[in-house]
């Protein structure tokens, strides 16, 4: 049985003036254990937004539209935030943030943030056993445990805090891991040590299934079993990391992959290449496919027809012309 | 095209901050020269100094040791200083103020110049950055820097620096809060800006493959020095210092192997 399953999911936002905003539409995938899906996509294309209906989060301006999210074959939708916080964060869905130094509260000590959640989600563990505890699970992590734990975040160099705000997020062994750019606001030398220990951790034992959320392809390249393009909202391309990195077939995914820069000797001529134009807004309802707009070769009956989810050379790709 | 005039020369130049035990070295002992037209990487970590080093040459840090100079003289005025000096932040949004619209923070640039347009003219001046950037000038009409995205704010502090005409422009690290397809797009600006403008550029980032397309030469700081110097195709190729094949060998490529994942999962840690 899939570990989460997730079906024809659609988030929308209502603004103050009762528009909608469409910001993740019809997405669709399942996840068995031990997987590794990478999500990549431009900015604003919805994949924070998904990551909040992931984890059934649905705090108002953001509400489903329609689907489902499961979790070991239990439903998050139509749950209350505060049942969601209880009985579903930490235990089943675990959540790393993007900004670690917005997540740690900047005037508690880092153990204290930690013992907080212990606290907050097992009522049967003894208050006094909680800091031995916590100190056997933060020795697994590689840094200088009795520093990092008596420090104030602000104390810690950013990644070591983006290590503890792993570290804090995987403490109650989540099902499931959703990483939102865990990496991006770090230098490249840091990127791999905190890659490393997502992987020392996977190895340990304590999370096994993990949703990767990044705009840097190279690095879902090294990452992820199978990667998903996000565009507008939709998945335009899901398949293995072999078939999205090496093969493309979507026009997105292509230019996605013309702009990416390497530091390979002799490649300095080989100049990347913007997709020219913006995202399309999604207030206003989209029938044809939502890349032709910008899409090198598009068709004039592309922005009328809805495009569909097709299998093409064993990946689902959601354009009718990709071969 | 290029001349042999420096414009920026530094020797022996050291930044310190904090007193006594608690001293850290931000810029250590470095001597370089930067000349007119070129475009100079500075590559390294978080910490490494390399931002310290931007603000020197801006003129808001000054070297405690060692002399840096700017065409043959020390920045003693900011204010003069910066009509010839210009620099793009990281992060557009803490550049811009938000009570204010773009458009007439755009015209508040024209603020450090000696000879001040006619409004008419500083008007027709804003337009034609903003075309220079690719946007349309009715499309941030009356609007405030919250209101627009990362790439479009990015493109504004680019805009801004095509009133200016400024004769150097340090970029630091102007595309690591934007994602893979802006940064092309920011990059191709950028390279449009120098063409026009024949600026100088110090390019400040930690990406040690962006700063190999953009630059004509490579300086690789680690811990306020600067351990390596020399063409991208040189230090890519043949990197002698340690640093320089860490930065490298750091950067997750495509076509390389970097960290391999153990395949299988041994038996779950009990949770805390």
């Amino acid at each position: 049985m899939s570990v989460f399953e997730v079906q024809n999911l659609s988030l929308h936002y209502l603004t103050r003036f009762g528009q909608k905003i469409h910001a993740v539409t019809d997405v669709s995938f399942t996840m068995e254990k031990g997987e590794i899906l990478g999500i990549a996509g431009e900015s604003g294309c919805g994949k924070s937004t998904l990551v909040n209906g992931l984890m059934g989060l649905f705090i108002p301006p953001l509400y489903p539209t329609s689907g489902d999210v499961r979790v070991g074959g239990e439903s998050l939708m139509n749950r209350s935030p505060k049942d969601i916080r209880e009985n579903v964060l930490c235990r089943k869905v675990s959540m790393i943030p993007q900004g670690a130094f917005n997540a740690l509260n900047p005037t508690c000590k880092v153990k204290d943030i930690a013992a907080d959640v212990i606290a907050a989600h097992m009522k049967e563990v003894d208050k006094k056993h909680i800091y031995s505890r916590l100190r056997e699970r933060f020795d697994l992590f590689g840094m200088n445990t009795d520093k990092v734990l008596n420090s104030h975040p602000i104390q810690l160099t950013a990644g070591e805090r983006q290590r503890s705000v792993i570290g804090i997020s995987t403490l109650l062994n989540p099902q499931m891991v959703i990483a939102d750019e865990p990496t991006s606001a770090l230098d490249v030398t840091t990127q791999k040590v905190v890659i490393k220990m997502i992987f020392d951790l996977l190895e340990k034992g304590i999370f096994s299934t993990m949703i990767f959320i990044t705009h840097e392809l190279p690095l879902l390249r090294h990452v992820a079993d199978n990667i998903a393009i996000m565009y507008a909202g939709e998945f335009v391309e899901v398949g293995t990391t072999e078939q999205i990195v090496f093969d493309p077939r979507h026009p997105y995914t292509k230019a996605l992959m013309g702009a990416m820069l390497s530091a390979e000797p002799g490649q300095k001529q080989k100049k990347p290449t913007a997709i020219e134009g913006a995202p399309p807004n999604l207030a206003n309802p989209i029938e044809g496919c939502r890349f032709a707009e910008r899409c090198p070769v598009a068709k004039p009956e592309c922005r009328k027809n809805k495009q569909d989810i097709r299998m093409v050379a064993g990946r689902q790709v959601r354009c009718e012309y990709a071969e | 095209m290029q001349n042999n005039k420096n414009i920026f020369t530094a020797s022996n130049c050291t930044c310190e901050f904090g007193s006594g035990k608690k001293i850290v070295r931000a810029v250590d002992n470095v001597t370089f020269e930067i000349k007119d037209e070129e475009i100079v990487s500075l590559v390294g970590g978080s910490g490494c100094g390399k931002s310290v080093l931007a603000k020197i040459m801006l003129g808001l840090h000054h070297p405690t040791s060692g002399t840096f100079l700017y065409n043959g003289n020390p920045i003693t005025n900011t204010k003069i200083h910066w009509r010839e000096v210009q620099a793009v932040f990281q992060d557009p949004f803490s550049c811009f103020n938000q009570f204010f619209t773009i458009r007439s923070q755009l015209k508040a640039a024209f603020g450090i110049m000696k000879d001040k347009p006619s409004t008419k003219e500083m008007e027709d001046r804003v337009d034609q950055a903003l075309l220079a950037v690719n946007i349309k000038p009715p499309e941030i009409e009356g609007k405030y820097p919250f209101e627009l995205s990362g790439g479009q704010m990015q493109r504004m502090l680019l805009a801004r620096i095509f009133i200016l005409r400024p004769k150097v422009l340090i970029a630091d690290e102007p595309t690591s809060m934007v994602d893979a397809c802006v940064r092309a797009n920011i990059l191709d600006y950028l390279m449009k800006l120098k063409e026009e403008l024949k600026m100088t550029i110090v390019f400040i980032t930690h990406d040690i493959g962006l700063a190999y397309y953009v630059s004509d030469r490579l300086f690789i700081m680690h811990k306020g020095k600067i351990v390596e110097q020399g063409s991208p195709d040189e230090v890519t190729s043949s990197p002698k210092s340690e640093h320089t094949i860490q930065l490298l060998d750091d950067i997750p490529e495509i076509h390389r192997d970097w960290i391999v994942r153990s395949p299988s999962a041994k038996l779950a840690h009990p949770a805390v």
